[in-house]
């Protein structure tokens, strides 16, 4: 913001966000914000969406690619006399990787014809990069979860072999080690067998 | 590309006229010829639409409207879009509530089967409503270029209702219309298989009709590719018309429905229960299919069935092989409804958007005709026979429209 008191046009720049997943959304807004758009408005679910589209006469429309109301917001395009004319982002393909990436990314964006190209570019690669850290986040989570879960499912394992065959708990781990290593398994994964063999032998 | 295995990526959305795609490519004739097709399955037009423009589908299943939209380059971004390959005409159904039912049951003057008589009543139900001031009927169809936006209007307008007056049409992608009429969120759809007999299964919705009653024939989904692509890979197009032509007689079989239904209804791709919201969605996928591609349809939840040959044609009677007159009607449905000006340069793109010529360069010695078609290729079920060369008289026979200018 280089303009003193006055408002930078970014600030005024009417934004609306259609996301169901709330943490998607939240963090869309918190990246548009800190950017310096101001005027983000978030969509949570599509009940009523000519209306909310209506009322919030946005300049920019960011939707997820495989939300399925984007067939709705055509159809408004098409046929509504009351909501201004937003055009894919899709349209402009002179710029592939940002394309790509958008695609990738799971970002799709309209915008009302007359909008600056680079100001959409410089928000749709905020999207992008948001939304791929938000994705990594996600996968970091899911790989600690899984972690986690084959630590349990090692550690019951473990149990019933250090019961059944009288070892030591290094010697279990050793012995699931081994049998992976010569069956081409995961550690976690021949521990799950020696767990489902122990409950078919009860 | 030449050579054996191309790889491709075909886009579809769960629909029984996706069947010439999925049965290509999951029963081996793609394989057979050389091609490693990868299907990936979409919930909205909008992206089937753009993942093709922009090169990341090969090919995809699209409603023709779609197709030449695209072409046309109006609604959206021009890309010229080509169809060797009809994967269906007909296979659309009105459904409406079983309330809606009764309302027009209860205007109507004469056979309620006789689209033109359930039109009226529709017309007298709206009137009422007007005079009541209760809000106006919501009908949901798939897309503003769709197949079943015409088809519904068609239907209406004939009857003397105005589509975008007298109801509100509301878009909603094929697999969300079920859920949208249990919700009461529309009070009917016009919609491709099997979304109406699901409709019919759970008990919220009766088929009023079926699209082949309106329309004899209506051409619906295409195997598109974008044109440059078709001029890079002429060969690979070929193998893919005849690999499909392959899969369309194998489902018109019928010693083979049974394999069929079972192939389609797999996971990811039409496994009906697994998409919708609804509870105690029925798991009967198969079944359904298997009905939608014998034409024997149950059409109200008391058990009532109607049988139709034309429901769905995958193949049979010329189906697949693209006509230039189907697209020059669906062009003029755009001129009517105030999508597209009326010109002859656009007509002549319309028309250009199937290539017959590419069918037959793939299957040499195949049928080019048959006798089971209307004499104007369309056989609407009012108005004067369709001539493509006068899209201004077809037009002004009708009262109801929105052309533009």
């Amino acid at each position: 913001m280089t303009n003193g008191s006055r408002t930078t046009p970014d600030a005024a720049l009417k934004i609306l966000v259609i996301e169901e997943d709330p943490v998607r959304s939240a963090i869309l807004e918190a990246g548009l914000r800190e950017a310096g758009f101001l005027n983000v408005t978030l969509l949570g679910n599509a009940t009523g969406l000519l209306e909310q589209v209506y009322r919030a006469d946005p300049e920019v429309i960011l939707i997820g690619l495989e939300n399925p109301s984007r067939d709705v917001l055509e159809q408004m395009f098409q046929v509504s006399r009351i909501v201004r004319r937003p055009i894919a982002m899709f349209v402009d393909q002179s710029d592939a990787s940002t394309t790509a990436a958008a695609i990738d990314a799971g970002v799709s964006a309209y915008i009302v014809d007359g909008l600056k190209k680079e100001r959409m570019k410089h928000i749709l690669d905020l999207c992008i990069s948001r939304f791929n850290a938000f994705s990594r986040l996600q996968d970091e989570l899911d790989r600690a979860k899984s972690a986690l879960e084959a630590r349990k499912v090692i550690d019951r394992a473990k149990g019933i072999l250090m019961k059944l065959k009288n070892l030591s708990e290094e010697e279990a781990y050793a012995l699931l080690r081994k049998t992976a290593m010569n069956e081409k398994r995961k550690i976690a994964d021949v521990a799950q067998s020696v767990i489902t063999a122990a409950e078919l032998l009860k | 590309m030449t050579g054996r295995d191309a790889k491709l990526r075909i886009g579809f959305i769960p629909l029984a006229d996706a069947a010439a795609l999925i049965v290509a490519a999951d029963r081996g004739f793609t394989a057979a010829e050389g091609l490693d097709v990868e299907l990936v399955r979409e919930v909205s037009w909008s992206n089937v639409r753009d993942k093709l423009n922009i090169g990341l589908f090969d090919a995809a299943h699209l409603i023709a409207p779609i197709a030449i939209a695209s072409s046309l380059g109006i609604g959206h971004v021009k890309v010229p879009i080509i169809a060797p390959f009809g994967l269906g005409v007909n296979g659309n159904a009105i459904t409406v509530s079983p309330a809606l039912y009764a309302a027009i049951k209860a205007e109507a003057d004469g056979d309620i089967l006789d689209p033109m008589v359930s039109a009226r009543a529709l017309k007298r139900v709206v009137e009422r409503r007007k005079a009541k001031g209760e809000e106006p009927l919501a009908l949901g169809m798939t897309f503003p270029f769709s197949t079943h936006n015409y088809h519904i209007r068609f239907w209406m307008a004939a009857g003397g209702v105005d589509p975008d007056e007298d109801v509100r049409l509301v878009v909603l992608p094929p697999p969300y219309m079920v859920d949208s009429l249990a919700s009461g969120h529309v009070d009917g759809f016009c919609v491709g298989a099997p979304w109406n007999s699901v409709a019919v299964d759970l008990g919220i919705g009766v088929i009023l009709h079926f699209v082949c009653e309106i329309l004899e024939r209506a051409m619906e989904k295409l195997l598109a590719v974008r044109a440059g692509w078709a001029e890079e890979n002429p060969d690979v197009l070929l193998r893919l018309v005849r690999a499909h032509r392959k899969a369309a007689a194998f489902i018109e079989d019928e010693a083979n429905r049974e394999e069929v239904a079972a192939i389609l209804s797999a996971p990811n791709r039409i496994d009906v229960a697994s998409i919708l919201a609804v509870p105690n969605r029925p798991d009967v996928a198969a079944e359904v299919i298997r009905r939608t591609l014998d034409g024997r349809m149950k059409v109200a939840p008391d058990g009532t069935v109607r049988t139709d040959k034309r429901y769905l044609l995958v193949g049979r009677d010329r189906a697949a092989r693209p006509d230039a007159r189907q697209t020059a009607w669906l062009y003029a449905q755009m001129v009517r409804w105030g999508q597209a000006p009326l010109s002859q340069e656009l007509l002549a793109v319309a028309k250009g958007v199937v290539r017959p010529d590419l069918y037959d360069a793939a299957l040499p010695g195949q049928e080019t005709s048959s006798a089971n078609e209307p004499a104007d290729g369309i056989g609407a079920f009012a108005g004067p026979k369709f001539d493509a060369s006068d899209i201004a008289g077809h037009l002004a026979h009708w009262p109801i429209k929105r052309t533009l200018g």
